[in-house]
């Protein structure tokens, strides 16, 4: 099985593999980071060697939002194509996780002979510095926004990173990008391999107005970008006005899209070829994490009736829209980590213009937390539009470690506060309270939030913890 | 339609508003109907002109690049914008604002940006790989006697106060101005500068309520007050508990 490594490296993996085996069974996670930090410290550079294993290829996924999704339907589609996906759990993308992954697919059973394919979420900022070692086949970029800055810094200097990266290290990487996003349509420019794009093709789903969360105004040439129409925070139709650069015309499209529902229904067209797709996750953001993983799958020439077939069949990734039957309510998580994000998922959960009074009221859940890994600073909130959700909010608990913050937001947004209540538990126990028998209860919460309330349903339903859900199906 | 009411001018929503920018516009608004007040904001964009008036200007923070294009349009607004403070015009002016409302700005790479001048504070980026000052800040403003001050601040550069300017407050856990002499932010006459976003006037609404009241004043003259003090909100209360807590907890601790 290890045959192409060395002994140090040999030793390395059997170390790493013995930590995750004991992290599992002393219950303390799924040890997504520990075997892979324990096995590049025994062997610094054992990264670039796992990524060699015989057989298999990656492809890398990144961009500031929807990632773990991404990776999650691409996953889908290559096992559906008949490869055998290693992919980091649990949005583990720092190079602990992705080494990680490598040692759960040494320790897997065999994987039948079928060819193995790496598809790998990897941290934006992190890619930079992942990319020598992994040297993937593809690099599929999704979308920049400000996230995080008292971590990553600027959004002009993640967008720097890359393309510095590209110049270095791009030769004969293909390259997937979102047409619609201004800095990641640019880096078809200093692309050196193939190039695939994506878009959305549908005029009648674009926004009434700009979002206040756009964070690509002007062009390179230093002229802004004029927009046709915007479909989520910077993601439109645009053209600059200064220089001759505009959205290239998508390979990979998607066509008369239907959002509204739980799930979402397009015209998937890759490079001419048309065919059906019912995607089981709402909202005009998972249509971009579809078309994303489309556009990857068909750039490593997978069938386009593999690809509908396989995002027909896709489960939510963990905390991203995953549902739970409790207390005769249904519970529906939404991850949420920055004002696109929420921006996002705000869309998708308030009713469209022109549906007012049609939907019943909202009952929502909200948590802000402030760990390393939500970004310490909780400025964000402000840049969101809360006040979408005004006048569809039936009832509100706001919760989390900043929960006093995030009840204040909610308040300048006109929005009625039923209850602060920072303890989780006790919060999701309040507004299961607050909503009637059959109900929905969506919680809306950060990274570390979301972790903290997927443990809490597990624990109360009985449904699988969240490291063993990711890379298999999600729950039921 | 209430009586009395404020005008404030936004500069540069679109391009100066890296973070949470927007709060300070939100609770001003809010605070000022809190006070049965009218609130119009007007913006203004690269390349056009000031209005006539303004009782209040807000400008906030901006990427290195943004601040490259705000810089030489602000130039064109300089000498209206002091003859504003000089009339007793508010100005709220929040982290790459305040820098460029300063007498200039050089970047890491060298550059200068010029400054508006507003305030008597020079600012200097340190050489590239120098810690950035970031986090969670708690400090003490004499400023309408309102006290405790909470905030979150990310900058680069270092800002050093001149002696036509006084500091907003004095750091007691946060790096400040320059992370070496506990200053925050400057005040001179109605116009306050600082690094503080978080955002800044949702939790300190007495805060808010200095700048309503000076605009007030550049709008009916010396003798008009904000009139029966509203009590702060309490959201606003428990939200700056908790933002001080956090500083406590994990801010630098400023010594003096």
């Amino acid at each position: 099985m290890t045959g192409w490594l060395g002994p140090r490296d040999r030793a390395a993996v059997l170390l790493g593999s013995l930590a995750g085996e004991a992290a599992r069974r002393l219950g303390r996670g799924g040890g997504t980071a520990l075997p892979g930090l324990i096995a590049t410290s025994v062997a610094p550079g054992v990264t670039a060697r796992l990524a060699r294993m015989p057989g298999a290829g990656s492809v890398v996924v990144t961009g500031t939002n929807g990632k773990t999704t991404t990776a999650h339907l691409l996953a889908g589609i290559a096992r559906a194509a008949g490869l055998d996906p290693i992919a980091n759990r649990s949005g583990s993308n720092l190079e602990r996780g992705i080494v990680s992954a490598y040692l759960d697919a040494l320790d897997g059973a065999a994987a039948g002979g079928r060819p193995r394919l790496g598809v790998l979420e990897v941290d934006e900022a992190a890619l930079p510095g992942l990319l020598p070692a992994l040297r993937p086949r593809a690099a599929l970029f999704l979308n920049l926004f400000r996230d995080q800055l008292d971590r990553y810094g600027e959004v002009d200097s993640v967008v720097e990173g890359w393309r510095e990266m590209l110049l270095a290290d791009g030769s004969g990487l293909a390259l997937v990008l979102n047409a619609d996003d201004p800095p990641i349509a640019a880096l078809a420019e200093i692309g050196r391999g193939d190039i695939v794009t994506f878009g959305i093709e549908d005029r009648a789903v674009a926004l009434d107005a700009d979002e206040h969360a756009s964070d690509a105004r002007f062009c390179e040439c230093g002229a802004a970008f004029r927009y046709e129409a915007v479909f989520l925070g910077q993601a439109g139709l645009w053209r600059c006005d200064g220089c001759d650069r505009a959205r290239p015309a998508p390979d990979v499209a998607a066509h008369d899209v239907r959002v509204g529902g739980a799930a979402t229904t397009f015209t998937l067209d890759l490079a001419g070829r048309r065919v059906e797709v019912e995607l089981p996750l709402a909202g005009l953001y998972a249509v971009y994490n579809a078309l994303g993983a489309a556009a990857a799958a068909h750039a490593l020439g997978i069938e386009a009736d593999v690809i509908a077939s396989a995002l027909g069949d896709a489960a939510p990734a963990f905390g991203r829209q995953e549902a739970f039957a409790l207390d005769g309510r249904e519970v529906r998580m939404w991850l949420a980590k920055n004002p696109a994000g929420l921006n996002a998922v705000l869309r998708t959960l308030a009713p469209p213009p022109g549906d007012e009074g049609g939907s019943p009221g909202l009952h929502v859940m909200a948590l802000l937390n402030d760990g390393i890994q939500d970004g310490r600073d909780v400025s964000w909130i402000y840049d969101a539009d809360v006040e979408l959700l005004a006048g569809h909010v039936e009832s509100l608990v706001v919760s989390g470690d900043r929960a006093p913050d995030l009840a204040l937001r909610c308040h300048l947004a006109g929005l009625r506060v039923d209850e602060v209540q920072p303890q989780a538990g006790v919060a999701l126990a309040r507004a299961l309270q607050l909503a009637p028998p059959g109900a929905r209860v969506d919680v809306v919460a950060t990274y570390t939030a979301m972790i903290e309330m997927r443990e809490l349903l597990a624990e109360w339903t009985g449904a699988a913890p969240y490291w063993s859900v990711g890379a298999e199906r999600g729950p039921a | 339609m209430s009586e009395r009411g404020i005008r404030a001018l936004w500069l540069y929503p679109e391009l100066m508003n890296v973070y949470a920018d927007r709060g300070n516009v939100i609770a001003l608004r809010a605070r000022c109907a809190e006070h049965d007040l009218d609130c119009e904001v007007e913006h203004l964009e690269l390349g056009r002109e000031l209005p006539a008036d303004a009782d209040l200007v807000l400008i906030g923070g901006g990427q290195d690049r943004e601040q490259r294009r705000v810089a030489p349009d602000l130039q064109r607004h300089a000498a209206r914008l002091h003859e504003w403070r000089e009339e007793g015009v508010a100005f709220l002016a929040v982290c790459g604002g305040f820098q460029l409302f300063g007498d200039g700005y050089r970047t890491s790479r060298g550059e200068e940006l010029p400054g508006v001048g507003l305030f008597d504070v020079t600012t200097v980026a340190p050489r590239p790989g120098a810690e950035r000052c970031v986090g969670d800040v708690l400090a003490e403003t004499q400023l309408g006697g309102v006290g405790e001050v909470v905030g979150f601040e990310n900058h680069a550069g270092r800002t050093y106060l001149g002696p036509g300017v006084r500091p907003f407050a004095r750091v007691r856990h946060g790096w400040g101005n320059n992370g070496v002499d506990g200053t925050e932010g400057a005040v001179t006459g109605s116009a306050l500068g600082t690094y503080l976003h978080g955002s800044l006037l949702p939790r300190n609404p007495r805060i808010t309520d200095w700048l309503i009241a000076a605009a007030l004043r550049h709008r009916y003259g010396a003798d008009a007050t904000i009139g029966d003090a509203a009590p702060e909100g309490a959201y606003a209360v428990e939200a700056r508990r908790a933002a001080a807590t956090a500083a406590r907890e994990r801010g630098r601790v400023h010594v003096d």
